[in-house]
């Protein structure tokens, strides 16, 4: 099989080198061995997602779907129902922007768990990496690249569809949100995905929390409409965490870190303590998938 | 100079079942060391835990002198894997799969062009380098991975049965390949449940059966030591039982003959240890023509590395294999084995 190239050639090309594998231990530029295998893992998801746009292309068409079809639906209600002249478009661009980065973060596991099922890993634990953490960091930095261009193509359909664009600081804000809320069900995800048995059980635990918490939450209808105990549910949902201070941003063009955004039954919040929420959502979430990935990676 | 592999006592159990009791074998530098053994005898449990893939309940295992339980990054370092179910990524091109795993073994970003258009050469990937691996066949893939596990030049090569599956011209391939791989100076572990392919390849071998190390030596000295050489007699193409017992009962009146088995699987003809170094044949056909029985077919044969199993355990290792399948709940162990 190797008639084209030379016998001394393929001796060296077959010989170990172990000077080469010993110094690198030594050197052991930490940081750089990280950022290079998280890289390349990334770069696998993203060749993945090039050759399988499905799912990129669903992502980008459901919440869409979402858009018409639930504006639609409402598109008759009395002006002034959904707050301080906001309209239905308005009101929902920011729950279908959330919602929508939810989903995609939720199924962050789901590849994780095929290349367990496959085998897949078994390769990469094989490999001296220097923290097996590139694994996961690999896979949220795919998700939260992921969700920034749904939440893109959301806000530009919402604001062809009347409910605005705002500004760069609303946009940036918007984007600081999004991390947050993807970064902490991204890291759920993975923790579950290395936690549960298989990818069957893995979808009925997605299955099951999805949809629920769009309804336990501030995306469709505001918590005003709602009984009183799901009022109490939503008002723990880190979802409506993320949803009011969008809202607030799309209906206030003169928003600050210090106005109230969000007013549930016992306490009012501040743009700048619902971002603390979600700063703990996502610390108590990372600290909680601690064990579950060491008992993979030990 | 350190041993290459060194293992020591392993214990390995997953739940119940025992799957490694008491395992040692020691692999040399620059030799190709042979794990032989039916499917369930604890092959792929040895190598997963060598790999750092599983963690040992008991024992001491070492690649070049490095602990593989307190240092397994070390060890990973040194060794390159080949596993049984060639695990890639079918939407990546053999290439990309390449340059992920040598960012994963962080090969200078200069040097990994050249190392994969070496492996490349070598392996007489360069059509299929650049089409998605989803397209290759069994024996493509399997260069492929011997490739990916030779990235960064690794001391030692585990191979978990590589050769299961192929057809006979890749099989030819694989082991053509590691025998020049020996000749580079890299030491190579195989694992296998064909006798051919240890007996051909393996410098020296471990059996193993039921999670014990039975026998481990060269192949030459362990068929050797069992000393005499396998007679096989068919008095016809398939014998009447009084007749194969009547044939047994002369026979072993022989002075050179030392035992003889009937063997009722293969229509009762007759395995027979007969002292080396005697016109056996001649002999025995001569014999059964006294007493007017014919003779259909008779071979002699030097030992096998199938009599050392035999010799060991009371059965061959076809016969373990089959047992094997019958007991085995694959899909539970592929489920305890995932990480």
């Amino acid at each position: 099989m190797s008639q084209s190239i030379s016998n001394s050639n393929i001796k060296s090309a077959l010989a170990p080198n172990p000077s080469i594998s010993r110094q690198n231990i030594e050197q052991s530029n930490s940081l750089g061995d990280f950022i290079q295998e998280t890289l390349a893992l990334t770069q696998r998801l993203f060749i993945q997602l090039q050759r399988r746009p499905s799912t990129l292309i669903a992502g980008i068409v459901q919440p869409f779907m979402w858009l018409i079809l639930f504006g639609a639906l409402f598109s008759k209600a009395p002006s002034g129902l959904f707050g301080d002249d906001l309209s239905y478009a308005k009101f929902l661009a920011p729950g279908v922007i959330v919602f929508t980065a939810f989903s995609g973060a939720l199924n962050a596991g789901l590849p994780v768990m095929f290349d367990r099922e496959f085998g897949f890993l078994n390769r990469l634990l094989v490999a001296p990496l220097s923290s097996r953490y590139s694994i996961v960091a690999a896979s949220t930095v795919y998700i939260i690249a992921l969700s920034f261009i749904q939440t893109a193509v959301i806000v530009l359909a919402s604001a062809v569809l009347g409910a605005g664009l705002p500004g760069f600081a609303g946009l940036s804000a918007i984007a600081l949100i999004v991390f947050l809320i993807v970064l902490g069900v991204t890291a759920l995800s993975l923790g579950l995905a290395f936690a549960l048995p298989g990818h069957i059980e893995l979808i009925a635990v997605i299955f099951v929390t999805n949809l629920p918490l769009l309804f336990a939450s501030t995306a469709l209808a505001p918590l005003s409409f709602m009984a009183g105990w799901l009022q109490v549910i939503a008002s723990l949902n880190p979802l409506t965490y993320a949803i009011e201070p969008i809202r607030y941003i799309y209906g206030h063009g003169d928003w600050a870190i210090n106005s109230i955004v969000m007013n549930t039954s016992w306490l009012d919040f501040s743009f700048g303590s619902v971002i603390l929420v979600l700063l703990a959502f996502d610390a108590l979430i990372l600290l909680a998938i601690q064990p579950l990935l060491r008992r993979r990676f030990a | 100079m350190a041993a290459a592999v060194l293992i020591e006592n392993l214990r390995k159990s997953y739940g119940e079942v025992q799957a490694v009791k008491d395992i040692s074998f020691t692999v040399q530098p620059g030799e190709i060391f042979g794990l032989l053994g039916p499917n369930g005898a604890g092959k792929t449990t040895t190598i997963r835990c060598l790999c750092t893939l599983a963690k040992p309940d008991a024992g001491k295992i070492e690649v070049v002198g490095v602990n593989g339980i307190s240092s397994p990054k070390a060890v990973r370092q040194r060794l390159g894997y080949v596993a049984q179910e060639v695990a890639i990524d079918k939407v990546l091109t053999g290439r990309e799969l390449l340059r992920l795993q040598a960012a994963l073994y962080h090969l200078p970003k200069k040097a990994i062009g050249d190392r994969i258009e070496q492996l490349v050469a070598v392996l007489g990937l360069q059509e299929y380098a650049d089409k998605k691996t989803g397209t290759y066949s069994g024996g493509i893939r399997k260069r492929l991975d011997l490739a990916a596990g030779l990235l960064h030049q690794p001391e030692v090569l585990v191979l978990d049965e590589p050769t299961v599956g192929l057809d006979i011209e890749s099989r030819m391939v694989v082991w053509q390949f590691l025998q020049e791989l020996r000749e580079a100076g890299t030491t190579v572990l195989i694992t296998s449940h064909y006798l051919e392919e240890i007996d051909a390849l393996a410098d020296r071998l471990a059996i193993i059966d039921q999670g014990i190390v039975i026998a481990e030596g060269k192949p030459s000295d362990l068929k050797d030591k069992l000393g005499g050489d396998r007679v096989t007699l068919r008095i016809r193409e398939f014998t009447p039982e009084e007749e194969a017992g009547k044939a047994k009962h002369i026979l072993e009146s022989l002075p050179f003959v030392e035992e003889v088995i009937i063997n009722t699987v293969q229509g009762n003809s007759l395995n027979l240890i007969v002292k080396s170094g005697h016109s056996s044949l001649s002999k025995i056909e001569q014999c059964l023509a006294e007493v007017n029985l014919p003779t259909f077919s008779l071979a002699q044969s030097r030992p096998s590395l199938d009599d050392v199993y035999l010799a060991a355990t009371g059965k061959t290792i076809m016969d373990a294999q089959m047992a094997a399948a019958s007991t085995r709940d694959l899909k539970k162990e592929k489920k305890q084995q995932m990480k």
